[in-house]
């Protein structure tokens, strides 16, 4: 599958709070959260985000609570994948569970810009940074969490297997 | 190759001789945990998926603690949806107003969790067991589903730091200097993926209650657990408790870890983590003076009563600074009710400070104590993130209950030598 957007790009350290607030966790609807989805870090990412657009961060992206509330309200907002430099782990784990697209790959970071238009066959971990040209290969996953992400999620993938 | 205390955990509940750093494994929990915030995602995703029973009813908890007693009416209908699931599946430890506590006070205070345990809670300071001896871990609403549905959970066993503590704290130094001196060391994604293995002659003068308030912010530096040796401290405070044989596992001596760092706790300092992140640590000479608004005593971090007795002993006959909210929050019943018989409440309230019923409430900016733009808050909690509680424009100062007592009298941040 590929997806292709436009990058909204942040530092490193992004944490849960920021991409939900707690005052918000009070619901599980998907588009609630999603109408509240970094505004304490960028209050333009919910007036600006489009379907298909792509988060690109630095390190330790999606660090502090469990909340699967934060990747929910990413995938939720329009968010087709997320790339970093790396996860934190709860995060890791959720965004593959609930299958919202994530990728490390370091050097895609280094030459991804804020506004760029950028797309990736997610199969192959191949990003294209469709403004400048540069290519980039992420990080492959296991195969045992390829599965999951192949399954649909977490869900899926168990009973999948039963 | 040895294993770590945690690969030693992780390879016998996976039902494997041996388990290496990077291997992904399937392990049987003991223990399975939610509270009101994430369990009703994890409903939602149970009942989606078409899952007709819990494994075992007995290995899981659910903890209404972060927006109890209820806030609002979305909260209520959190609640409503979790109780109601509870009792359908004959979930017997699930805990409302009267019987709740914050969970990671209250699950080790009930003894529902205990050494040897593996533990999976969607709450990030799950991470807290590791005090008593456990491979214990954060985990998100899907992965509590499936932990539920099938008692097991998919794990990629971590490689470790080893936190070698050595000597007796300083005087006024607590659990709390000890992990923020050591977040500050190695940064907010220092132990990424990785066990924070705490051992080392110091250890003998840390309280349980110290050693929880440690592995709890083990996340806090992006660990996957923080984890101590069992000992007599431990044996002590399981004695009577927990129901459960106590399974100990000691790591082998020539077990692999990627750093050894040495932290010696009488040379600590008090430490304050300043806004917006745990790990910009200081000591007071770098503090300054900083006005503040609000003091929260209590938390997972920081609610134990061993922390309010300090809090006590601080602000004994002496009274919080004009302008200044003094919150203590109990992080049980069991604790407000043994603080209570202890007097403690006499003093905080003769103190002028206020004692709030157990909740997670100001810590993550849920209720009880949200700060208004350009407040300043110093509290015993855990993050200080932006927002984290209340206005995007506030600030969270995060300290000692030794600290944070003496910062309430002083209106300032503060030593308890300067009040």
């Amino acid at each position: 599958m590929t997806v292709k957007g436009t990058v909204f790009r942040y530092k490193s350290d992004v944490d849960t709070d920021v991409i939900i607030p707690a005052r918000y966790l009070n619901t599980t609807s998907e588009a609630e959260l999603a109408s509240h989805c970094m505004e304490d870090i960028d209050k333009d990412f919910v007036k600006k985000v489009k379907k298909g657009d792509i988060i690109v961060a630095e390190d330790n992206f999606g660090c502090g609570s469990s909340r699967e509330h934060a990747p929910i309200a990413i995938k939720a907002s329009g968010i087709s994948l997320v790339i970093a430099n790396s996860f934190a782990r709860i995060f890791y784990r959720n965004a593959i569970n609930i299958g919202l697209p994530i990728l490390e790959c370091p050097e895609a970071v280094k030459n991804i810009k804020a506004g760029d238009v950028v797309s990736c066959d997610l199969s192959k971990g191949e990003i294209v940074n469709e403004t400048t040209g540069q290519k980039f290969q992420a990080e492959p996953f296991p195969p045992f969490i390829q599965n999951i992400i192949d399954k649909g999620g977490l869900i899926a993938s168990i009973k999948a297997a039963q | 190759m040895g294993m770590t205390m945690s690969q030693k955990i992780l390879a016998y509940h996976a039902g494997l001789p041996a388990v290496k750093a990077g291997q992904l494994i399937d392990a049987e929990l003991d223990m399975v945990l939610g509270n009101d915030i994430t369990s009703p995602v994890a409903v939602k995703e149970f009942e989606k998926a078409g899952f007709s029973c819990i494994r075992c009813p007995a290995k899981v908890s659910m903890v209404m603690d972060h927006f109890t007693p209820n806030k609002d009416i979305k909260a209520a209908e959190q609640v409503k949806t979790v109780r109601n699931f509870a009792n359908k599946y004959g979930v017997d430890n699930f805990f409302d107003v009267g019987r709740m506590g914050i969970e990671h006070a209250l699950l080790p205070e009930q003894g529902l969790v205990g050494a040897g345990d593996l533990v999976i809670g969607a709450d990030s300071h799950t991470c807290t067991y590791g005090a008593l001896g456990a491979f214990s871990t954060g985990v998100g609403s899907t992965d509590m589903a499936a932990g539920m549905m099938s008692g097991k959970c998919w794990f990629k066993v971590p490689s470790a730091i080893k936190f070698v503590l050595k000597n007796k704290p300083a005087k006024y130094i607590c659990g709390k200097d000890v992990i923020l001196h050591i977040i500050g060391m190695i940064g907010v994604d220092g132990a990424l993926y990785k066990s924070m293995e705490f051992v080392g002659d110091g250890i003998q003068y840390l309280s349980i209650d110290d050693r929880f308030t440690i592995c709890n912010m083990a996340i806090e530096a992006g660990a996957k657990n923080g984890i101590f040796p069992v000992d007599d401290v431990t044996r002590e405070y399981l004695s009577g408790r927990f129901k459960r044989e106590i399974r100990v596992f000691e790591a082998d001596p020539d077990a692999e870890y990627e750093r050894v760092i040495e932290v010696d706790m009488s040379k600590l300092k008090p430490t304050v983590a300043f806004p917006h992140l745990p790990e910009n640590t200081r000591t007071p000479e770098e503090w300054g003076d900083v006005k503040i608004d609000q003091v929260v005593i209590g938390s997972c971090t920081n609610g134990h009563i061993s922390d309010l007795r300090i809090a006590a002993d601080i602000l004994r006959g002496k009274h919080v600074a004009k302008g200044v909210r003094c919150i203590v929050i109990p992080a049980t019943n069991t604790i407000w009710k043994q603080a209570m018989h202890e007097g403690l409440f006499d003093v905080f309230i003769d103190a002028g400070a206020v004692v709030s019923t157990p909740t997670c409430g100001p810590c993550l900016g849920g209720h009880m104590g949200i700060l208004a733009a350009g407040e300043r808050a110093v509290a015993t909690t855990n993050r200080n993130f932006v927002g984290r509680m209340g206005h995007v424009d506030s600030e969270v100062y995060l300290a000692s209950p030794y600290v944070a007592a003496a910062s309430a009298i002083a209106g300032k941040i503060a030593t308890p030598d300067e009040v």
